[in-house]
């Protein structure tokens, strides 16, 4: 009796010790395997001869050469170029605008901030259907204009191949800077009123206060800011496929837009794989160096 | 009294067994589709039916979404994992993708039994059968080189049908313009921009050219003057859509003719339904006309089949060959393709139910097998595997929709085939 209720504690107390690590070991072994498994899985893929089928034929980089030697690739980075660079530097600019608006202790402030948060609760897919009808020219915006009576207004970037990629700007900074908002407003609440008061005392204005001396501090949510945001964009595919389409013709292709109609329509698996490495490299030269910064800045601080 | 409850349920359970062992001889059929809506459901409704009327036991998986694009996902993963269901919806040169895999059955029992080689047009055997075997069959031809329009509005600029040439279209498109008609109703998403491509490769350059360029790929072809003048009327048939064409669906497009809003549409035969679905009558409301020919006529065809996938098991095999043997059958070719729009993939069908436009379909299907002007459609997937006419149409659709040359749009073509094919 005496030693089973020995071994009992020792079980519990060997099952105390280690439970973290039990709770935590499925879901580990889980995304081992279907997160990492599977990159490393694809990273294969684009050096075989794939084409409708996975085929473990070894084509060397044959496929990056395929890759980058086709128009629509290059449309599409350069589709990326764009969309992510504007995406990213309007949804600061008006994330941080709003939230330092917000910040002046204003009377409706919750309400304004519910305003500005809730299309981050929306899906993109309906984002991007509501955008496409406004911005149709037969069917909203410029239509409305017309018969309102302004007869020669004209906004026809969602129908015009070469304005169709910042129709897509438009819905996700829509969608994505009131998110940005709420980052910088919680960032803004958390700097130190003690420096600002003494700033005030000194005399400073307050633009002085925030160019100098708040928005510095806060420097670190720029930096989270801007991976959100740059992951969102490279990453982003169910807006272009609500919005344009990915047209007129492929004048809106994304690369994750690219992915899909290789590997889904065209039976390209090998290109498809390659592009999606592609992408992969593409967010790693965004997170690796963020990352690396964090941890570094941890152990300082620790 | 638990007691005897418990041996009640086992004797249910054994009951069960011997009944589900007694089904095991009943032939069954797993079929993988994406008809899911409207007119194709029904038609699918009506296979079943069928099949169950015939003593089979019919397994429905429909995978709706993408055009089948999820449907293919599935079937993918359905193979690599060993399970393959036993008759797939695919088509064209997807069949004999599979083919190659070594997934598909023989079907050349039934074939004989059957005579299909009798009945089936020779052009779709060949898509139907792999190395000489069939391992497919098909349900139905849509037409795609049809012009649908709107006699009111031809008759404002005093046309009574479709134009028969191409330089009689762009005439009469340039009059209706200057009446203040949009000429053509179109939606600009790379499918439908390929479709009006290809019927205008058929028209301008003739049934011979068609299938040098389009399906033999010959580099001559390619970059002929004749493909020049192809795209350079892709140009001016760009300035005969609307401003709000891109993206829009083709059913939009066909309600535009439908409602006066403009006076044609470019389109296979699936556009029938939606005239017919709103009550118009064929000759009256509205007209079906081949697409312009200026080099010979010809006939574009899209054909849906199923593509037999190799099973394991007497009654699955049984099921796929009665299943084979129906779809072929004259019954299901009539009740499938009234409520589809097409016309029978099969001679020896009465056509005395159909509609004028399907009549004539099948008149000029005839005409044009003997002149060979019947060839596989490229736009729809039935001329080329999928990688190939994905090339093709990407080029098309970036002609279509920016300020490309033709002559740039030609050596693109060439770069893009030749990068698709290693």
């Amino acid at each position: 009796m005496g030693a089973s209720s020995s071994t009992e504690s020792n079980l519990m107390a060997s099952l105390q010790r280690n439970l973290s690590k039990i709770v935590v070991a499925p879901s580990f072994a889980a995304s081992l395997f279907f997160v990492y498994g599977f990159i490393i899985w694809t990273a294969w893929m684009a050096f075989s001869k794939s084409r409708m089928m996975p085929v473990y034929d070894w084509a060397g980089l044959r496929q990056y050469e395929r890759l980058w030697q086709m128009e629509r690739w290059h449309v599409a980075i350069e589709n990326l170029l764009i969309f992510g660079g504007l995406f990213i530097v309007i949804c600061l600019f008006l994330g941080c605008l709003l939230a330092v608006l917000l910040d002046q202790r204003i009377r409706a402030e919750g309400v304004l901030r519910t305003v500005f948060l809730y299309p981050m609760a929306l899906s993109f897919i309906v984002t991007g259907t509501v955008w496409k009808w406004i911005l149709n020219p037969g069917l909203g915006l410029e239509k409305m204009m017309h018969d309102l009576g302004w007869a020669t207004f004209k906004f026809d970037w969602l129908v015009n191949s070469d304005f169709a990629i910042y129709t897509v700007v438009i819905a996700a900074v829509w969608q994505a800077s009131g998110f940005i908002m709420a980052m910088f407003l919680a960032a803004l609440r958390g700097v130190d009123q003690d420096i600002i008061r003494a700033a005030y005392m000194d005399g400073a204005s307050l633009p002085r206060i925030y160019f100098g001396i708040i928005i510095p501090s806060i420097r670190p949510v720029f930096l989270s800011a801007i991976v959100v945001l740059a992951h969102l964009a490279v990453k982003s595919f169910d807006l272009v496929i609500a919005l344009t389409g990915g047209g007129p013709g492929y004048s809106s292709d994304l690369p994750a837009t690219f992915m899909y109609t290789m590997a889904f329509q065209r039976n390209q698996l090998g290109i498809s794989a390659a592009s999606a490495m592609m992408m992969l490299a593409t967010v790693m030269a965004i997170i690796v160096p963020y990352l690396y910064s964090e941890l570094r800045g941890g152990k300082k601080n620790g | 009294m638990k007691l005897s409850k418990s041996i009640l349920a086992a004797g249910v359970g054994i009951a069960a067994l011997a009944s589900a062992s007694l089904a095991h001889a009943e032939p069954t059929a797993e079929v993988l589709h994406w008809w899911t809506s409207g007119g194709e459901a029904k038609a699918v409704a009506a296979l079943k039916k069928d099949f169950e009327e015939h003593g089979g036991k019919w397994q429905d998986s429909p995978v709706a979404g993408g055009a089948g694009d999820a449907a293919m996902t599935v079937l993918r993963s359905r193979v690599l994992s060993g399970d393959a269901p036993s008759a797939v919806q695919l088509k064209g040169p997807a069949i004999q993708e599979w083919a190659e895999q070594g997934a598909l059955a023989n079907l050349n029992d039934v074939a004989k039994k059957e005579k299909w080689d009798e009945v089936i047009p020779q052009r779709i055997q060949e898509i139907m059968k792999y190395k000489g075997d069939y391992v497919a069959v098909p349900v139905n031809i849509h037409r795609v080189n049809w012009i649908w329009s709107n006699p009111e509005l031809l008759a404002k600029v005093g046309a009574t049908e479709g134009p028969k040439t191409w330089a009689e279209f762009n005439t009469l498109a340039d009059k209706l313009k200057a009446a203040g008609i949009t000429p053509l109703a179109h939606g600009g998403q790379p499918w439908q921009d390929a479709t009006i491509f290809e019927t205008v490769v058929l028209g301008m350059g003739g049934p011979e050219f068609f299938q040098k360029a389009l399906i033999d790929l010959d580099e001559d072809a390619l970059k002929s003057d004749t493909m020049k003048n192809v795209f350079d009327e892709m140009r001016k048939i760009r300035g005969y859509v609307d401003p709000d064409f891109p993206g829009r669906d083709w059913n939009l497009a066909t309600a535009m003719v439908m409602n006066g809003k403009a006076a044609m549409q470019i389109m296979g035969d699936w556009a029938k339904g939606e005239f017919l679905a709103a009550g118009k009558v064929p000759g009256k409301d509205f007209l079906c006309s081949a697409t312009p020919a200026d080099n010979g006529n010809g006939f574009l065809f899209n054909t849906d089949s199923f593509a037999m996938f190799k099973v394991d098991g007497e009654d699955k095999i049984e099921g796929q060959k009665l299943l084979a043997e129906l779809i072929v059958g004259k019954k299901f070719q009539k009740t499938f393709n009234l409520l589809k729009g097409s016309i029978p993939a099969r001679t020896g069908v009465s056509l005395d139910d159909f509609d004028d436009c399907a009549k004539k379909s099948a008149a000029d299907m005839a005409a044009d097998e003997k002149t060979g002007g019947f060839l596989p459609s490229m736009a729809h997937g039935m001329a080329l595997p999928g990688h190939l006419s994905g090339a093709i149409v990407d080029v098309v659709t970036a002609h279509f929709n920016s300020d490309m040359t033709s002559d740039e749009a030609m050596n693109r073509l060439v770069e893009a085939i030749e990068l698709a094919k290693d």
